[in-house]
């Protein structure tokens, strides 16, 4: 789950790492009081959209005047902001978080991840920060540090020199960078990151280190334990369709082609839709409807999958575990009488009783085609969708 | 021979007596497999599936003498249903709930290392050697005795290069479901290592798909360990790149991770690639003549 950077400074906040005085607001009539409130006579106003790039785009704007933010407020709140790093739709702006401006000397860069190769936590660290940091990685990977650390280690000094080393710290910088690493650990194990950026981390004219943006990820699994983070999701930056069928625990994330999917496991799932492509064709979703695909389930994916006007054929591909495929059989005719599915479905059903399920679906008084074998149920779909 | 599990495998399941505990316990049994008790704590004493319940995995250790044990109990739980087997001494856990948070893996995978345990999962169908013993949640029927050695990332692709190498008779040494999640307990190279020295298994069927660095780092393994015919497919060749946050996650990818990246690491090394889900039993076939 993202959080806005808004929100991750808010964290930063509380795990004492520095950030910058800022209000965020969600109507522009509170811009000026916003201002007043930080104070000075310079600040930044930035989109809140849970993807980078931002400034790219024009979603971050350098203002010495309140009501310019009014005006920068007025021009991006209820607007999609595309970025790089969004869809071709973009993200929908509902927030603007104000900040007062931070003299900038120079530019690093920060994150830690969990890294599967090494099974830790690894910060990535470089002196070059902004927003051509993978590039950076890739032509001058001698700037970048990977240091990893270890969930028993309780000391991260060596970790914090080492990294300083890269980021070309100044001895008092170093003394700042020291318990910013603890905090920062502290913040990534305790709030169950998985995700974490600062790019860039700044040195300020003062010389100081300062956090200018937060990215920041949480895995999606711990949150039954971070309930106060699980307030902070934002379900209006997600996919309205993909955040629908998450509510029914079903994973499904719309394709421009017209062949609608549905299919059991994230995998098959894959492999149908690249079953699919092969036979010339083209996905229209990726739809995962899970382990057991009960009548409620299929009849709820059918809706999703139909919710898209481009779908010319359904095809159902369910490889039935420990399910019976005559029960599967019964939900998937049940599920379509019940949605009243006008276009081509086709159905192939593998696993135990795949024989009397297909039997079922084809005594059925519905349009269906059963077809045993995927690549040729992939190959009717796709000349199906022509 | 098999790989880790057989008939002589004794077997007691975590969360025996919830609802998916019973129901793959019960497929489980009349597999074959020798469950010889089950763990449910506040349940002690009690006989479920005709089978002892026990309060923890330390009592069903001294009773029942166990050498492998299945997890069912809900995420929130398996860090501490794991170690906990772990520490009575079980020396292979199969783990098959998904949305165990990343953290508490870490912290598992590096005690399990220490303690000299074997985990599959989580987030895995298990692992079944046709047969003899079937320790997870895979369709027992589709599955045939045999020669093919199988691993995979994910539950049903799983069972789709089952079926294909059961239809042309090549038949299964064992399968191993090793899981999809970030942090896993056994890699493809740990399972590759067992197929290379199982001698029943005479070629492996190793089923990858996009994402994490999984099926480069088995592939440079293969090159240089594993002397016998490996067939590979990766799902995920037509998936659209995702929406993102920051540069971190492409930053340690390093452009690794597509299918594209993934199937040309593997040909390099002597893998032979399925170019299609269908095609994995076929190309079973071309290479072993």
């Amino acid at each position: 789950m993202n959080l806005h950077e808004y929100q991750g400074k808010l964290l930063f906040a509380e795990y004492n790492l520095p950030v910058s005085k800022g209000k965020v607001i969600f109507d522009a009539k509170d811009a000026i009081d916003a201002c007043d409130e930080i104070g000075g006579d310079k600040w930044v106003v930035k989109a809140q959209v849970h993807a980078g790039g931002r400034g790219k785009s024009g979603g971050v704007q350098l203002i010495d005047n309140p009501e310019q933010a009014i005006e920068f407020a007025q021009k991006w709140l209820g607007n999609r902001l595309i970025t790089y790093q969004t869809d071709a739709v973009g993200q929908i702006v509902n927030s603007i978080l104000i900040e007062e401006c931070t003299d900038i000397a120079q530019e690093l860069y920060l994150s830690a991840v969990i890294d599967r190769d090494t099974q830790k936590i690894v910060f990535i660290g470089s002196s070059e920060g902004g927003v051509n940091i993978e590039e950076v990685a890739k032509n001058s990977p001698e700037k970048i540090i990977y240091q990893g650390v270890d969930l028993d280690d309780k000391d991260f000094s060596q970790h914090a020199e080492n990294i300083g080393k890269v980021l070309k710290l100044n001895p008092d910088q170093q003394n700042q960078f020291s318990p910013m690493l603890d905090n920062l650990v502290r913040l990534f194990v305790e709030k169950d990151l998985s995700l974490l950026e600062i790019n860039p981390l700044v040195i300020t004219k003062n010389g100081d280190l300062h956090c200018l943006d937060a990215k920041i990820n949480i895995d999606s699994n711990a949150l039954f334990r971070q309930p106060e983070l699980m307030e902070m999701h934002d379900e209006s930056q997600e996919d309205p369709q993909e955040a629908e069928a998450a509510k029914h625990d079903l994973s499904y994330v719309s394709l421009d082609g017209n062949i609608g999917c549905m299919v059991n496991g994230a995998g098959l799932a894959m492999g149908t839709m690249d079953t699919i492509k092969f036979f010339g064709g083209n996905p229209a979703n990726f739809l995962d409807v899970g382990g057991t695909a009960t009548q409620e389930r299929v009849a709820k994916a059918f809706k999703i999958i139909l919710k898209d006007p481009e779908v010319k054929v359904v095809l159902v591909n369910i490889f039935g575990g420990i399910v019976r495929c005559d029960l599967i059989a019964e939900g998937i005719v049940a599920a379509i009488k019940e949605v009243g599915i006008e276009v081509p479905v086709v159905v192939r059903l593998e696993g135990n009783n795949a024989e009397i399920g297909a039997k079922i679906l084809e005594e059925s008084d519905i349009k269906v085609e059963s077809i045993n074998d995927l690549g040729s149920a992939a190959k009717k779909s796709v000349e199906l969708a022509k | 021979m098999s790989i880790l599990v057989n008939k002589d495998t004794r077997l007691i399941v975590q969360g025996f007596t919830g609802s998916q505990g019973t129901l793959h316990s019960e497929q489980s049994i009349e597999y074959g497999t020798n469950i010889v008790g089950g763990v449910t704590p506040g349940k002690g004493g009690k006989i479920h599936l005709n089978k002892p319940v026990y309060n923890s995995v330390e009592e069903a250790v001294k009773e029942v003498s166990p050498n492998a044990s299945i997890i069912f109990v809900p995420a929130k739980f398996c860090k501490a249903s794991i170690l906990e087997a772990a520490e009575a001494g079980i020396k292979l856990i199969i783990c098959i709930t998904e949305g165990v948070p990343t953290l508490d893996m870490l912290e598992v995978k590096k005690k399990v290392d220490e303690l000299g345990v074997r985990l599959i999962g989580p987030n895995c169908p298990g692992v079944i050697t046709p047969g003899e013993a079937k320790l997870g949640i895979m369709p027992g029927s589709i599955h045939l005795p045999g020669s093919i050695g199988i691993i995979s990332r994910s539950g049903t692709l799983t069972y789709e290069a089952v079926k294909q190498t059961t239809d042309l008779g090549f038949g299964q040494s064992s399968c191993v479901g090793i899981g999809g999640d970030p942090i896993p307990g056994s890699s493809f190279i740990d399972m590759l290592k067992l197929f290379e020295e199982d001698e029943q298994t005479e070629a492996i069927v190793m089923v990858g798909e996009i994402g994490g660095n999984a099926e480069e780092a088995a592939a440079d393994y293969i090159k240089n360990n594993v002397n016998k015919p490996v067939i590979s497919y990766i799902a995920g060749q037509t998936a659209p790149a995702g929406k993102r946050m920051g540069h971190a996650g492409a930053i340690i990818a390093g452009g690794k991770g597509t299918a594209a990246e993934k199937i040309k690491k593997l040909k390099e090394c002597g893998v032979h690639v399925a170019d299609n889900l269908v095609s994995i039993g076929s190309k079973v076939a071309e290479v072993l003549g």
